[in-house]
């Protein structure tokens, strides 16, 4: 079985991996951290989202094998300790969520988003946001979550 | 979904070595495609060649004669934000960003864009019939429910598009794949790289198995002063097209020196005809005259009973992006569309 070296959240860990495992369940049932939602499991929703080397990425049209020697952040990892991640306060603030299913790939993507330094203004934040699907229909609180940290240049 | 055996080759020859020996061996790069194919048991690879990891398939440089090489391995959006594709090809920045999601296109690669399989819901519907997934199985979608199928360049045998926005671009750029192969190494003009489906729409492009994508070489002129992506689809953003075109023209005034006009989501490839674009040079700029245009490559497309309104979306979106062209700075978000 093919050995991978992986740094999650900043702790190094080494998995025996079928080739065919995608990153996603590598996260959720190798590793136990289920704040990575499995919601189609086919690249259209987004809940999955990851960053893979500072980048966000789909999990689960990812194979783990691939990844060796990646760093990736999941939703577990972007707090400081008890200090609540910038876009974490703002999804709270702006009531960004309803259900919460979609809001670890969220807050991944839009720390990805942040960091890419693409998008000026509200209309090109929804276009690069658009990946991220969010069902209860709270995307305008999404928005104006991430605006809040982008206007305040937190990141 | 079946099992598989993973490796990761040394070198690209290492890589088509190992493909090209093994009929069910395919490459892997972003896998945004092919893992999904996997997991719907359409595609059953016995082997898969890992070849992310080839850096210098991961660059874009300047080559002969002022044209631009992006290595095969770079990702859409990685490409999308260069500096000198955003600054002389715009127009394949501009499609590449309609497609996908920001997550898909960090990980997907432009070799692989051009690779990716139709969306047509009765080829990814593993218990349907399918003659471009199971040959002489059957098409249902001529007489089924087929919105976002073809309305030129069909077959008796499939009606499937193919999906790509930065390859719509990439064919009005008149871009060359070099690939390297079990026989070496050869370069494809765009036009040449993908194919009707005919009688074998198994086949999506021209590639032979164990054929492994370098790069594609841009020549110089990318239409960078007067160019417009246009996308229309069913869903503002993160949905496939069911009409999209590049344009890029050259001008003297108003007065067309030379243009360039492909479609996408109308076919099995992207669609370009030549005769539509030498019909403008010397013509004025107008609508008029763009939908003279759109009419010559719009003959001869044919609809089906859920797809017809394309042909006449297809015309107003020449012309409409034809104009955009005039004002590129007229597609910039939150603008107002020309027309």
């Amino acid at each position: 079985m093919p050995k991978i070296s992986i740094t999650v959240n900043g702790q190094a860990s080494t998995l025996d991996v079928l080739p065919w495992v995608s990153l996603l369940d590598a996260l959720r049932e190798r590793l136990n951290l289920t704040g990575t939602k499995k919601g189609c499991d086919h690249g259209q929703c987004g809940a999955c989202t990851v960053l893979c080397d500072g980048k966000r990425i789909l999990s689960c049209l990812t194979l783990a094998v691939a990844k060796n020697g990646a760093e990736i952040t999941t939703i577990e990892g972007v707090a400081k300790g008890n200090e609540l991640h910038p876009l974490q306060q703002a999804f709270i603030d702006h009531d960004a969520f309803q259900c919460g299913y979609c809001t670890p790939g969220q807050i991944c993507s839009a720390i990805g988003l942040l960091q890419e330094g693409k998008a000026n203004n509200r209309e090109e934040v929804k276009e690069l946001m658009s990946g991220n699907l969010c069902r209860c229909g709270a995307n305008v609180n999404i928005i104006d979550a991430i605006m809040q940290v982008k206007e305040a240049k937190l990141i | 979904m079946n099992n598989f055996v993973y490796q990761k080759a040394g070198y690209p020859v290492e890589a088509v070595e190992a493909v090209s020996i093994n009929d069910s061996a395919a490459f892997l790069a972003g896998g945004t495609n092919l893992v999904d194919l996997w997991k719907y048991n359409l595609t059953n690879p016995e082997l898969l060649v890992d070849v992310t990891h080839f850096d210098e398939l991961k660059t874009i440089t300047e080559i002969h004669y002022g044209g631009v090489r992006i290595g095969a391995l770079m990702s859409n959006a990685d490409t999308a934000y260069h500096p000198l594709i955003e600054s002389r090809y715009p127009l394949l920045s501009k499609a590449i960003l309609a497609g996908a999601s920001a997550q898909i296109r960090n990980m997907a690669t432009d070799g692989g864009n051009l690779l990716q399989r139709t969306r047509c819901y009765y080829f990814y519907d593993a218990t349907s019939p399918c003659n471009k997934r199971v040959p002489g199985s059957g098409c249902p979608a001529i007489k089924g429910y087929n919105r976002i199928h073809a309305i030129l360049g069909a077959s008796e045998q499939c009606i499937a598009v193919f999906p790509s926005d930065m390859c719509v671009a990439l064919a009005a750029l008149e871009a060359v794949v070099n690939v390297i192969g079990p026989n070496g190494e050869r370069s494809i003009p765009f036009t040449d790289f993908h194919r009707l489906p005919g009688d074998t729409p198994e086949l999506d492009n021209n590639l032979q198995h164990g054929e492994l994508i370098t790069s594609i070489d841009l020549p110089a002129n990318g239409f960078a002063s007067n160019y417009s992506y246009l996308k229309l689809r069913d869903r503002q953003s993160y949905a496939f097209a069911l009409v999209s075109v590049a344009a890029g023209l050259e001008l003297d005034g108003n007065i067309i020196k030379s243009a360039r006009i492909a479609l996408g989501g109308i076919a099995h490839k992207p669609w370009r005809v030549k005769e539509a674009e030498s019909h403008l040079i010397g013509q004025p700029a107008t609508p008029e005259n763009f939908l003279q245009a759109a009419e010559i490559i719009l003959a001869g497309s044919k609809g089906y009973k859920h797809n017809l309104f394309k042909i006449e979306l297809a015309k107003k979106a020449i012309v409409r992006n034809a104009m955009m062209a005039l004002q590129p700075e007229s597609q910039l978000p939150g603008a107002k569309p020309s027309l």
